[in-house]
C-alpha cells in the first residue's frame, strides 16, 4: 500500500499526457483518463489488452525488460536467497550451523540492545513525524503564505543524513559554547536560576566547618557579640565581581554578624583566617544561620562582605554557607551520553521527515468535500466534532501510508546513527541496520551472524510486501 | 481508491480558504499567534542548517572556543579560509568527483532501463507479464542489507570489489523495482490512441517508445531522475562497503572525518555544506518534480 499510494501522487499529480493531439481519432472512443487514474490503471484492462493479446505475443516486450530482468535477478532476487542460505553457516562459509546465528541474535547483547532500539524508533519516530506533520497541515491549511514555510521544512529531506548527521552532531555538542542547543538551555537556565559567582571557592579554615555536600557550616556556634570571619579560597582574582569592595573589618548592627571575604593576598602576605586592607569582600554570598540544624535565618553578604542577621540579637548560632555559593554552573544536557543518545537522533530524524508527512497530511485535507464538512455543520456538530468525526475517519487513509512509511523507512535507519552516536555511546545506539553492518563488514567480520540480521530485517518488510501484491492485484482486477 | 491519490501534493496553496478547524482555530488564536508559531517553527528548522553554514564560514581555532552565533557581535571572523583548505585536500576533490561519477551514470541507467521495462509492462504483451510485474512490486520494500553480503562476495569475484563499477551498478539494481513501478503506472495512463496511431504509421516498437512514451512520460521520468539522482548522491552505506579508498564518494570520505568530530569540524563543516548545496539547488531548481519525486519514492 505504501508504495501505491504514495506513488500514486508522482504520476497522478501531474496533467495527463496531452491527450488533444492531432494523432486523436476524432471522437476518441477511449475513456478520458482522469489524473489518478495513473495510479489504478483501468483502462489498459478494460480494452487494449485483449485486443493486442490477440494479435501478437510480443517478443520485443522481452528484449525490452531484459537489462532489467537481468539486474534485478542477479543482484536482488538472487542476493535474497543467498544471504538466507548464508545465514545458516558460521563465519566461515564452510562451518553449517544450522539456526545458531539466529539464536545468536537474539542473546548477544549488542544484537539485542539494536532490537530495543529498534523498536523504540518504529514506537516513536513514525508517530511523532505524523502528528507534527498533522498539526503543521492544518496550521498551514488555508494560509498562502505558508508556502515558504512548507518549503522549508521539506528541504531536509534533499539532504544526506550525513549532513544531516554533522548538523546534529554539531546543534548537540555538550559545551554550550559549542552546541546551540545547550547554549539555548544554559541561556533559559540562567534567566530563570542566576549561575552562583563562586564555583569552585571554598572556606579557607576547612577544619572550621562540617562540608556536607558542598554546604559548609561552622562547628562552632557564634553570638552577635564577635565578628565571624568566613574567610574563602580557591577563587581567581578576576572572579571576584567588578563591585567588590575591600572587606569589612567591623560591621555595624547588632545582630549576629560577620565578613565572607577572599583571604587570599596577591603575592601571599596576607594572615591567613585574619583580614587583610588588600583582601576583598565577597558580595552576594548567601549565609544562614542554623541552631540545631534548623535555618533560623537567611541573608546575602554586603559589597564589602559583611552579613548581619538583624532578628538575631540574642543566643548563639552555627553559621551556614549553603552549596548554591559554589555550585558548577549548568552546563546542559548531555545529548549524546547513554540515555539520550537515541532520543536525540530521533529528533534530527523527525526535523527531516516533519515536511514529507506534512505534505501528504496537507494535501489530503485538501482532498477532504466541502459539502461533508458543512454538512456536518448544518447538523449542528461542533468544530471539534467535525474534525474527529469527519475530517479524521477521511484522512485515515493518509496517515496511514504515512505511518507505514515511515515505518518502513525507520527500521532501516543507519546513516544517522552512524554518524551522530560518538564512539563511547554508539553501542546504546546501536540499531538492527547499523548492527548488520558492523558484524558483517566494520570490525565484527561474522557474516554468517549479519546474513541472519539482514534476513530478520526482511522479514519485518515482509507484511508490506504482501501487502503491496495483495493491493495492487485487486486493484488490476 | 482512496482520496491520497486523488489529492494534489503541491507546495502552493490552492484553493479558496476552507472553512474548517484550522480556520477556526487561527480565528480562535488570531492569525498573530498562528503567525508567531508557525514563524518559531521555521526558525528551530532553519537554525541547524544555518549553524553548520555559519560554522563552516569559521577558522577553527574560533569554532573550538566560541559559538558560531558570535559572528553577529564579531562578523569579522568570517572566512572562506576552510573553503580553500579544502578545495586543496585532493581527497575530498577526488571524493567530489567520485560522487559524480557514481551518481550520473547510476541515475541515467536506471531512467534508461526502468522506461524501457516500464513500457514493456504497460504496452506490451509477452508470457508471463502480470506474473513479472507482481514480482516487482514485491521487490520494492527489499532492503538493501539483505544484498549487501552476497553482492560483496560476488563483487570479490568478478574483480569488481572497490570500484565505481560496483556501487554503480548496486545503485542501479536496488533503484530499478520502485523506477519501474513509477513508469509503468505512469505510462499505462497514456492515451491509447496516441500509441496505435504510431503503430498504424508502421512504427516499430522501438520508435514508439522513444517518439510516444519518451515525450509523453516526461513529468514522471523527470521526478524519478530527480529522486534517483538524490538517493545515490546522498548514500552513504552503499558506498561505504563497496567503493575503496580511490572510489569513494564525498559521503564517505567526510563519514571517515567523523571519527575525530571536533578536531576535524574544519573540514567536516564545509565538506557537509558542500555536499548538500547540490541537492539544495537541485530542490530549489526543480522543487515540483522534487516533491513528487520524494513523495512517491519515500518508500525506498
Amino acid at each position: 500500500m505504501t508504495d501505491k499510494e504514495t506513488a500514486a501522487p508522482a504520476a497522478g499529480d501531474e496533467n495527463p499526457p496531452p491527450a488533444g493531439t492531432a494523432v486523436t481519432t476524432p471522437g476518441a472512443a477511449g475513456p478520458v483518463e482522469p489524473a489518478d487514474g495513473t495510479s489504478a490503471p483501468p483502462k489498459r484492462k478494460r480494452g487494449g489488452r485483449t485486443r493486442i493479446t490477440e494479435r501478437v505475443i510480443s517478443w520485443p516486450g522481452l528484449f525490452f525488460l531484459l537489462p532489467a530482468l537481468i539486474l534485478l535477478a542477479v543482484l536482488v532476487a538472487w542476493p535474497i536467497i543467498y544471504t538466507v542460505w548464508r545465514s545458516f553457516y558460521g563465519k566461515e562459509i564452510t562451518n553449517f550451523v544450522g539456526l545458531d546465528n539466529y539464536r545468536d541474535m537474539f542473546t548477544d547483547d549488542a544484537t539485542l540492545t539494536a532490537i530495543k532500539n529498534n523498536v523504540i524508533w518504529v514506537a516513536v519516530a513514525p508517530a511523532v513525524v505524523t502528528s507534527l506533520g498533522l498539526i503543521f497541515a492544518v496550521l498551514t491549511e488555508r494560509i498562502r503564505w505558508a508556502t515558504a514555510f512548507k518549503l522549508l521544512l521539506f528541504m531536509p529531506l534533499a539532504v544526506s543524513f550525513l549532513a544531516v548527521g554533522v548538523i546534529f552532531r554539531f546543534v548537540y555538542d555538550q559545551d554550550p559554547n559549542i552546541g546551540v542547543l545547550n547554549a539555548a538551555l544554559v541561556g533559559i537556565h540562567d534567566i530563570f536560576k542566576p549561575p552562583s559567582e563562586y564555583t569552585g571557592a571554598r572556606p579557607r579554615d576547612a577544619q572550621a566547618f562540617v562540608n556536607q555536600g558542598g554546604t559548609y557550616t561552622t562547628t562552632d556556634a557564634f553570638s552577635p557579640a564577635q565578628l565571624v570571619p568566613l574567610g574563602l579560597v580557591g577563587l581567581p582574582q578576576n572572579k571576584v565581581p567588578s563591585n567588590a569592595a575591600p572587606a569589612a573589618t567591623s560591621v555595624a548592627g547588632s545582630g549576629v554578624h560577620g565578613v565572607v571575604w577572599l583571604d587570599f593576598a596577591p603575592g601571599g602576605q596576607g594572615t591567613p583566617n585574619a583580614v587583610d586592607p588588600t583582601e576583598k569582600g565577597l558580595p552576594g554570598v548567601k549565609v544562614q544561620a542554623v541552631q540545631n540544624g534548623k535555618v533560623i535565618e537567611s541573608t546575602e553578604t554586603q559589597d564589602n562582605g559583611s552579613f548581619v542577621f538583624t532578628d538575631l540579637t540574642s543566643g548563639s548560632y552555627n553559621l551556614r554557607l549553603p552549596s548554591s555559593n559554589f555550585a558548577p554552573p549548568f552546563n546542559g544536557a548531555t545529548w549524546l551520553g547513554p540515555t539520550l543518545v537515541t532520543p536525540s537522533i530521533i529528533a534530527s530524524y523527525v526535523w527531516v521527515w516533519a515536511g514529507f508527512a506534512m505534505v501528504l497530511i496537507g494535501a489530503g485535507l485538501a482532498a477532504i468535500p466541502r459539502e461533508a464538512l458543512e454538512a456536518a455543520r448544518v447538523d449542528g456538530a461542533t468544530e471539534f466534532q467535525v474534525f474527529r468525526r469527519v475530517t479524521m475517519p477521511l484522512l485515515a487513509p493518509v496517515l496511514i501510508v504515512v505511518l507505514i512509511t515511515l515505518i518502513i523507512n525507520v527500521l532501516k535507519i543507519f546513516d544517522l546513527i552512524y554518524i551522530i552516536a560518538p564512539g563511547s555511546t554508539q553501542p546504546d545506539a546501536n540499531v538492527l541496520a547499523l548492527q548488520m553492518y558492523l558484524t558483517s563488514f566494520g570490525g565484527g567480520n561474522n557474516q554468517g551472524l549479519g546474513s541472519a540480521i539482514a534476513v530478520f530485517l526482511f522479514v519485518l518488510v515482509v507484511p508490506a510486501m504482501i501487502f503491496n501484491v495483495r493491493r495492487f492485484r485487486r486493484e488490476q482486477r | 481508491m482512496t482520496a491520497v491519490a486523488v489529492e494534489q501534493p503541491t507546495l502552493t496553496a490552492e484553493g479558496a480558504p476552507r472553512r474548517g478547524l484550522a480556520s477556526r482555530i487561527v480565528n480562535r488564536l488570531g492569525g498573530g499567534l498562528v503567525l508567531v508559531l508557525l514563524v518559531a517553527i521555521a526558525f528551530i528548522w532553519l537554525v541547524p542548517l544555518f549553524g553548520l553554514l555559519v560554522a563552516s564560514l569559521r577558522p577553527e581555532a574560533n569554532n573550538a572556543s566560541s559559538g558560531w552565533w558570535t559572528v553577529f557581535t564579531e562578523p569579522s571572523q568570517l572566512t572562506f579560509q576552510n573553503y580553500r583548505n579544502l578545495f586543496d585536500n585532493s581527497t575530498m576533490v577526488d571524493a567530489f568527483f567520485n560522487t559524480i561519477y557514481i551518481t550520473v551514470p547510476a541515475t541515467l541507467l536506471v531512467v534508461l532501463i526502468a522506461s524501457l521495462a516500464g513500457y514493456a509492462f504497460a504496452w506490451l504483451d509477452f508470457p508471463g507479464r502480470d506474473w513479472l510485474f507482481l514480482l516487482v512490486v514485491g521487490l520494492l520494500v527489499v532492503p538493501i542489507q539483505v544484498g549487501l553480503i552476497p553482492i560483496a562476495r560476488l563483487y570479490g569475484d568478478l574483480g569488481i570489489f572497490g570500484s565505481i563499477t560496483g556501487v554503480v551498478l548496486f545503485h542501479v539494481a536496488f533503484g530499478l523495482p520502485f523506477a519501474i513501478f513509477l513508469l509503468r503506472n505512469y505510462f499505462a495512463g497514456i492515451p491509447r490512441d496516441l500509441l496505435e496511431a504510431a503503430r498504424m504509421d508502421g512504427g516499430t516498437e522501438f520508435t514508439i517508445f522513444r517518439r510516444v512514451i519518451i515525450p509523453l512520460g516526461l513529468p514522471a521520468i523527470a521526478s524519478l531522475t530527480i529522486f534517483q539522482f538524490l538517493w545515490v548522491w546522498n548514500d552513504l552505506l552503499v558506498a561505504l562497503i563497496f567503493a575503496d579508498s580511490k572510489s569513494q564518494p564525498l559521503t564517505v570520505a567526510l563519514q571517515q572525518q567523523t571519527r575525530q568530530f571536533g578536531a576535524n569540524f574544519d573540514v567536516l563543516a564545509p565538506g557537509a555544506f558542500v555536499s548538500l548545496v547540490v541537492p539544495l539547488i537541485v530542490f530549489f531548481s526543480f522543487q515540483r518534480y522534487f516533491v513528487q519525486g520524494v513523495l512517491a519514492g519515500s518508500v525506498k
